[in-house]
């Protein structure tokens, strides 16, 4: 009934009755979060396919797997935030050309079904007809089913799978460009939020994925082959962290660059969004995004690009990297989606964002969430095995 | 020329399923969208009618008035007199229909006057607002005031 009288309490100056409570819970921070790692992945993968950087193959795969695992879980959020998820489908059947997230529901099922599964397939289908061949039992049916009933492997029909796997990508890269910057577009076209409406939005939300993706892939490389105890490819590590202080570095210069706009244009939010971002968002804004999670990944970065170092040392440096990067994209989803709720568009008054735990949009869902990718990573792994040795076993037989 | 269709005939399979999955998506489509949807908008028109058949909640302050005059009478030109019965007392449209069939619950004093007197920047500055806490210890409103006509001096 009305609003939680705790909650009125701490609420500071003048706040509108429906500004008081949060309606974007953390879910609504994990929900750009994780496409940005899709989309992050994705590019990184797209790198040695049309690119032809041969350094970051042994992330290839591993990248594509880790695309699709996050991508299945990215509408997940927004669907428990729905009082009613089972109505998400109507987007679906009348989608409204004026809704962006309709447009979106489109986006992300082509680059589901269209891009990535088929690229993933076209790239696998030798891997998966060898295992429907050697297989017994369920698995083989699960193999055959993967390969469409098909067993041709002939040299001439891989050599076609290849050319339409590189189609596939190079129609990913913009579909992947979509996808993320879709998000951003949706948070920067909400014209009555300062803190949203910047058409750097999309753009600064691409940077920021493709950081956050690459961190992952570069994480999961190294977790991947310790798990495995298999000796990690400096060359290709060094390669993904170089790709990442570039990333980066873009990434925090837009960041950067939109800073200065507003503080050059000091427009009539300028005076509340300092202020939030000098008390309630300090922990998370300047300390964690921006400190912790940008300025210190990147000296980190910048060191081993800088300095000889022994390999041990620029592992150490790259996970520590690694894990930050990750940390600070989190925050600057979180500074972005809770950030620009906190305040009143009367500019007059801030609330707090009280999260629940064991509820439908607490941090315990939150966190269950953040593993489930985790989890479908390693059951692909497990069926489709990106490790070059299965290439190698692909090539004898 | 049959060695070059086998070789892309797993492709073929491929857009097969695409094909027909976007077959099934505008049968299942045909069948899921209502007939009367966009007659009038971006919605099923049937729903208006579905809108129209639900029955009413509230009764309104005439029917109210209607058996309950002293009630209103005790208002008049008091801080409460605009305020509507059902705004405290909660929808009453089947107490006002046959009176025996819904008994109208007495409204907590300890917490229905706080829905609308309770502190809040948003509030304008004339409109009376209290701290419970600080104003009566906690007590209910109706130890001091009468709900219908709070202002003391009355009383």
């Amino acid at each position: 009934m009305g609003v939680d009288t705790a909650l009125l309490s701490q609420v500071e100056g003048f706040m509108y009755p429906n500004e008081v409570e949060l309606q974007w819970s953390v879910l609504i921070v994990l929900y750009p979060f994780i496409t940005g790692l899709v989309a992050g992945a994705f590019i990184l993968a797209s790198l040695e396919r049309v690119f032809k950087v041969e350094e970051v193959r042994p992330t290839y795969r591993l990248s594509l797997l880790t695309a699709l695992a996050f991508l299945l879980v990215a509408p997940l959020p927004l669907q428990l935030h729905l009082g009613h998820p089972e109505r998400s489908f109507e987007m679906y059947l009348t989608p409204h050309t004026t809704s962006a997230m309709a447009m979106f529901g489109f986006v992300y099922l082509w680059y589901l079904m269209v891009v990535l599964i088929v690229e993933i397939w076209l790239d696998y289908r030798r891997d998966i007809v060898l295992q429907a061949r050697s297989q017994t039992g369920v698995l083989q049916w699960v193999y055959r089913a993967m390969a469409l009933g098909s067993d041709n492997i002939s040299p001439r029909s891989l050599a076609i799978d290849d050319r339409v796997g590189r189609f596939i990508t190079i129609v990913g890269i913009p579909s992947a460009f979509l996808l993320h910057g879709y998000v951003g577009f949706i948070f920067g076209s909400v014209k009555a939020n300062p803190w949203w409406s910047t058409p750097l939005m999309p753009v600064v939300f691409l940077f920021s994925a493709m950081v956050s993706g690459i961190a992952l892939v570069l994480l999961l490389y190294m977790l991947v082959s310790w798990v495995r105890r298999t000796a990690i490819d400096m060359r290709c590590l060094d390669t993904v962290a170089r790709y990442l202080f570039y990333a980066f570095v873009i990434d925090f210069s837009l960041e950067m660059l939109d800073l200065v706009h507003r503080i050059y244009v000091a427009d009539e939010s300028f005076k509340s969004l300092d202020f939030m971002v000098k008390t309630r968002l300090f922990g998370s804004q300047i300390l964690l995004q921006i400190i912790i999670g940008t300025l210190l990944p990147l000296a980190l970065l910048a060191l081993t690009q800088l300095a000889r170092l022994s390999d041990r040392a620029r592992k150490g440096l790259y996970a520590t990297a690694g894990v930050l990067t990750m940390v600070g994209i989190f925050a600057m989803r979180w500074n972005v989606v809770i950030g620009g709720q906190l305040f009143s568009k009367s500019f007059l008054g801030y609330t707090v964002y009280k999260m629940d735990f064991a509820t439908r949009e607490g941090l315990l869902p939150a966190i269950l969430l953040m593993v489930l990718p985790f989890v479908i990573l390693a059951v692909l792994i497990r069926l489709l095995p990106p490790w070059p040795e299965s290439a190698a076993h692909r090539e004898s037989a | 020329m049959a060695h070059d269709f086998r070789d892309f005939e797993h492709l073929l399979r491929l857009v097969a399923i695409f094909v027909v999955g976007f077959a099934l998506f505008i049968v299942v489509r045909a069948m899921l969208v209502p007939d009367d949807f966009g007659v009038y908008g971006h919605f099923r028109a049937g729903a208006l009618d579905d809108n129209r058949q639900r029955p009413l909640a509230h009764a309104g302050a005439a029917a109210c008035s209607d058996c309950h005059d002293d009630v209103v009478n005790s208002r008049a030109g008091g801080g409460h007199e605009k305020v509507r019965c059902e705004a405290c007392h909660g929808p009453l449209a089947a107490h006002a229909d046959d009176p025996s069939a819904q008994a109208p619950e007495l409204p907590n004093p300890g917490t229905v006057c706080l829905k609308c007197h309770l502190p809040a920047m948003a509030k304008p500055a004339t409109f009376p607002q209290v701290d419970p806490t600080e104003h009566a210890d906690n007590e209910p409103c109706d130890t001091c005031h009468l709900p219908h006509s709070p202002r003391l001096e009355e009383g």
